[in-house]
């Protein structure tokens, strides 16, 4: 098989024995993204000279020694708001369009100390607001399945490359659904961690009591052993969790789901919901009994306050991360401004498109003095029943299995102008992110228009392994990830 | 919950963000949108609930205070629009002092 149709876990075996260099590795992914990407546009930045460097680099120093960490030689791309030391990390925003950060992120420490080759950045929407890439101040990345149809957001370049085969892997931020959503339309699988299973600094922040960084991938076992390589306590992250990280691949040995317990929230299934994507993520569901799980329909009754709750939170906190971006210290600087007052204000005119700035404009004013008790109190009061929610299910089951999205992907402009739509259109995913639960994103099937559908697993706090597993045992019953895009 | 143009002007200043007119105007309208669909939180009895400010279990976290490596003042100020000598520059905050 070509290597670029490989899955991570299947390059990495081959790497370890010797049987694909390095530089082979990095040569057959670029001629792969030279073939496709002018039709993807998944990547902001591509660094194919310096990974080349980088792996022949790799590859001599391996002579005669072929002990291979687990991330070694494997060509990544990772989201554009993921700092890599010395590779432009935009944003997809004209605020950040020159800014080469001076230190890396601690995934992407990790991945490099283990030897990891980076491709590239890829294409979010600007600062990670968005559902679609459409966002983007450098324009939007397409869906592989369908070059007419958007592929998600906000983490949809990293999807794209990962359906497009563009990449062995990718990193992703899951903020409301970033990684889940696109993972979805995408037709790939994507893992948003427990709040805290991975630290996130030097993720350029959103929404600092939501955001959490994750995999995407070809399939579950690419996203165990991907997680396995970026989890843990970090102390440049004080909200990262001094939980042991466990053996995320030796937990996918178990193949049968036998007394697994999986919930089936009524809330999710209502209305809204595309008749399509109700069959197929039924099916799903079947299959999980068949498997041996045990389905019970549940409550999540708070679940219609979720997409509400989200906005105000989520909005008060970025126009309070968002308030750094002043023209000052790094990024874009209006010219020819008379006083610092206007400096920023100009500044920030310039900088942000649209959708940050609109986002910025709700999260100040939910903030605002009059307004702060009656919405950003009123929400952070609604969100500890939204995770009271889950707590009480989790008593009863073990997973929750739900749609991932309403539909399968739009077409470029259909929700662009309606923000409220835009908005609406999360309300399967962020219900997760306010309970800091892990979620992820499985393919479980196709529409009648050939587009690909997932659902999604909701497990306990750090056990993702459960959700793995599951979601493991689905997929090796199915023949799903069999299917590739045809990029016409 | 209706939002005017000059709540939508003070907002703008509070965030530091000049609009233009057609921005003030799409603003008022969406934020006015947006603002209704937020209103319907208020079903919720949210009587004696305790906010959720951060996820369960985390607390103040602290470390040694110990002297570790930083960034060199070079790498800090590379990405700033403007820089001397290592400080960041930025227009005239202080007016020159009227003479007594």
């Amino acid at each position: 098989m070509s290597t670029h149709k490989l899955s991570l876990y299947e390059l990495h075996e081959k790497f370890a024995a010797g049987e694909v260099t390095a530089v082979e590795i990095v040569r057959a992914y670029g001629l792969r993204m030279s073939q496709v990407e002018p039709k993807v546009k998944a990547y902001i930045t591509q660094v194919k000279d310096t990974a080349i460097a980088q792996a022949s680099a790799l590859d001599a120093s391996l002579k005669g020694w072929r002990k291979t960490l687990p991330m070694m030689g494997m060509p990544l791309a990772i989201k554009d708001n993921i700092c890599t030391e010395g590779v432009l990390t935009t944003c997809a925003s004209r605020m950040l369009g020159n800014f080469v950060p001076p230190y890396d992120a601690t995934v992407i420490a990790k991945l490099r100390a283990q030897g990891y080759l980076l491709l590239g950045k890829t294409n979010l929407d600007e600062f990670a607001m968005g559902s679609s890439t459409e966002n983007s101040a450098v324009g939007p990345s397409r869906n592989p399945w369908n070059l007419q149809c958007v592929p998600g957001g906000s983490s949809g370049g990293s999807a794209a490359a990962v359906a497009a085969d563009e990449c062995a892997a990718a990193l992703g931020s899951d903020t409301g659904g970033s990684i889940r959503q696109p993972a979805a339309f995408c037709g790939v699988v994507g893992l948003k961690p427990t709040y805290g299973r991975v630290s996130r600094y030097g993720l350029i922040a959103f929404a600092s009591s939501l955001d959490q960084i994750g995999p995407i991938t070809k399939d579950v076992r690419d996203a165990a052993f991907l997680l396995g390589a970026i989890a843990g306590h970090d102390p440049l992250d004080s909200t990262s969790a001094d939980v042991p990280v466990p053996d995320y691949l030796k937990a996918l040995k178990k193949r049968d789901l036998k007394k697994l317990k999986i919930g089936v929230p009524a809330e999710f299934f209502a209305e809204g919901l595309d008749h399509e994507v109700e069959q197929v993520v039924r099916a799903a569901i079947q299959q999980l009994k068949e498997l041996g799980g045990e389905i019970k329909e549940i409550q999540l009754p708070q679940t219609g306050a979720a997409v509400a709750t989200y906005y105000v939170i989520a909005t008060a906190e970025a126009s309070s991360n968002l308030a750094r971006y002043d023209g000052v210290k790094f990024g874009l600087r209006a010219k020819e401004t008379k006083s610092l007052l206007e400096l920023y204000m100009k500044t920030r005119q310039e900088g942000f498109g649209p959708e940050v700035k609109r986002r910025i404009m709700l999260g100040t004013y939910v903030l605002s003095a009059g307004y702060y008790d009656a919405y950003y109190g009123k929400a952070q009061a609604v969100r500890t029943l939204i995770r009271q929610d889950f707590e009480a299910a989790f008593q009863d089951v073990d997973l929750i299995a739900t749609p991932v999205t309403p539909t399968p992907a739009f077409k470029f402009g259909a929700k662009a102008d309606d923000p409220l739509q835009m908005y609406l259109s999360d309300i399967f995913t962020i219900s997760a992110n306010l309970a800091g639960v892990p979620a992820i994103s499985v393919p479980c099937g196709f529409s009648q228009a050939g587009l690909p559908i997932g659902f999604q697993l909701i497990g306990r706090p750090f056990e993702e392994e459960t959700l793995l597993r599951a979601a493991h045992a689905y997929e090796q019953s199915t023949q799903w990830r069999a299917k590739k895009p045809t990029i016409r | 919950m209706e939002i005017t143009q000059q709540e939508v002007e003070k907002v703008a200043k509070l965030a530091r963000l000049a609009l233009t007119d057609i921005e003030k105007a799409a603003f008022a309208k969406q934020l006015s949108q947006i603002l209704t669909h937020v209103e319907t939180l208020k079903q919720y009895d949210t009587t004696g609930v305790v906010p959720t400010a951060t996820m369960p279990g985390q607390m103040n976290v602290f470390r040694p205070d110990m002297v570790r490596p930083s960034l060199p003042v070079d790498s800090a100020v590379a990405n700033a629009p403007e820089s001397v000598d290592g400080f960041f520059v930025v227009p005239k905050i202080i007016e020159d002092r009227q003479p007594l």
